[in-house]
């Protein structure tokens, strides 16, 4: 056998050629620093610390940006895309509205401005779209003809939609107890859905044994050998709240975590903004939420761990239910620096959290926004966040996805036959 | 009756290319199938390990679909007939 060992990107996943991959220049490790060309890699030869696309940025401006589709393409001077990779067939995600949320805001006690950035409104109806377009782009350069994923259930949606729009092969993995609005949606889309028998971590896990598998020598696992680029596309989410307030950073943002990427790429998102002259670098705190039945960031967060416990998931929060989140020690590091607080609720809060941003801002989240909304809640009543600050709260996905989380809950305020009195009984009896 | 081991793609280079190999322990816990796996791979320990002798932050093992860490790292047992996984924790969401 062999016994050297050597520092750079495995043949097997080389590219083919040398790919337009735009303003990005190399892969490197986010723990020992070791740097690798730009390929299907995701993971460190000498520690396994995730590798993150690294950049020589030039020529973006804000008139440049102006001047870009209303998509997330409008910044691709700062993703890892081909400048010509919004005219190829994808989804045109982003550009979701950040909603001025007064009423929520009153709601729950605060007095500064509350913003909620509504990714339910993309594509396929969460912020998955926007990853998978930079994924799907990713896949294109490498010469990857198949986009796999593991999936809570959003991604398995966004990665099916993304490929039948693209004319790609699709493999979508998920836990075969996802809500029944997620499977249905993924599965209308086409392409191969695989319900694997056991939790996402589980998927997670089949999905990583899979790559360097001959069956899989032309897939692009999204988030798997395509992690450094998919995790970039969460950073639009950021860019988008920063250029839709006009051009600065809010005070203060909440972020629902899953394996917690997207709270940390919206950070790097304002950081980058701020290093490139595009916004004042003002002080902003980030917030982490997440369900009490799989918190393990939280946990960590509240005992003073650097390092993330893995747990097994057990909460309606079906998205968020990763319980080896793999960008939990960064976005532990991403709220500690930024002097903000991560928090946990039970699933009742998150239903009330649900049905709490629907009363009051008409917007229907899934369960992760629940868990934003209500987590929210309790770091103001603690103390942990500042209910003068201007906040943005991001809802991720779209209720009707996950309707199991109000069922029981809500409901007709009466059955009547079509009879004008008995409107007026039951119009009388809510009155008094 | 062996210890099979999965290698994930990132260390095959130190196992010419194999996916998985086969490994007779001298002692019945995954540190044991880690010496064992050392001596026929030199230098593939340190990829798992740190310089503290425990797994890195980035990596999850399995002994027979169950994470090490849920059980008792590297003193978990390991007896014949075991399959071990070494995957990069760094998928998914």
């Amino acid at each position: 056998m062999s016994t050297s060992f050597v520092p750079a990107v495995d043949p097997a996943d080389a590219p083919p050629a040398t790919p337009d991959f735009g303003p990005a220049s190399r892969l490197t490790c986010r723990e020992c620093g070791a740097s690798y060309a730009l390929g299907a890699a995701y993971a460190c030869i000498e520690c396994f610390g995730p590798l993150e696309v690294g950049y020589d940025f030039a020529g973006v401006t804000r008139e440049s940006i102006e001047a870009g589709p209303q998509s997330i393409w409008r910044y691709a001077g700062l993703l890892p895309v081909a400048p010509y990779a919004g005219d190829e067939p994808n989804l045109n995600p982003g550009m979701t509205c950040l909603v001025r949320a007064d009423n929520l805001a009153r709601a729950l006690g605060m007095t500064g401005t509350l913003w909620v950035k509504d990714d339910s409104g993309n594509p396929t109806h969460s912020f998955k779209d926007r990853v998978v377009a930079v994924a799907q782009s990713a896949a294109r350069r490498l010469g990857l003809g198949t986009i796999a994923c593991a999936s809570t259930g959003n991604l398995a949606g966004a990665v099916a939609a993304a490929a039948a729009r693209g004319g790609q092969r699709s493999v979508v993995v998920i836990p075969s107890d996802l809500e029944d609005g997620k499977v249905v949606t993924a599965a209308t889309y086409g392409g191969t859905l695989l319900a694997v028998n056991g939790s996402y971590d589980d998927v997670n896990r089949l999905c990583s044994e899979l790559i360097g598998d001959p069956l899989t020598a032309d897939w692009g696992f999204v988030n798997v050998n395509l992690r450094p680029y998919y995790a970039e596309g969460s950073k639009t989410v950021g860019y988008e709240i920063a250029e839709q307030l006009g051009w600065r950073l809010p005070q203060q943002i909440i972020s629902p975590i899953a394996s917690g990427s997207l709270l940390t790429k919206v950070d790097k998102a304002f950081r980058e903004f701020a290093s490139l002259g595009l916004v004042e670098d003002t002080p902003y705190k980030v917030f982490g939420a997440q369900a009490t039945g799989c918190s393990p960031v939280s946990v960590a967060f509240r005992e003073g761990h650097d390092v993330v416990r893995p747990q097994r998931p057990d909460t309606i929060a079906k998205s968020l239910a990763i319980g080896n989140p793999a960008d939990g020690p960064y976005a532990l590091d991403a709220v500690r620096r930024s002097g903000g607080a991560i928090g946990d609720v039970s699933d009742a809060e998150v239903t009330e959290g649900i049905r709490l941003l629907a009363e009051t801002e008409g917007i229907f989240a899934e369960t992760a926004g629940g868990v934003t909304v209500a987590v929210l809640r309790q770091l103001l009543a603690s103390g942990a966040a500042d209910p003068a600050a201007e906040t943005v709260l991001l809802n991720t996905g779209d209720g009707l996805k996950t309707l199991d989380a109000v069922i029981g809950h809500v409901g007709p305020t009466a059955v009547i036959d079509a009879d004008v009195d008995e409107v007026g009984r039951v119009l009388a009896a809510r009155q008094s | 009756m062996s210890v099979s081991v999965r290698i994930p793609t990132i260390l095959r280079t130190y196992t010419e290319g194999a996916s998985e190999v086969s490994l007779e322990p001298a002692e019945d816990t995954l540190a044991g199938v880690l010496d064992a796996l050392e001596a026929a791979a030199p230098g593939i320990r340190a990829r798992v390990l740190d310089d503290d002798g425990k797994l890195r932050r980035f990596v999850n093992v399995y002994v027979d679909d169950e994470d090490v860490r849920f059980t008792d790292g590297l003193a978990t047992p390991a007896p014949s007939g075991t399959k071990v996984s070494i995957i990069p924790a760094v998928a998914g969401g």
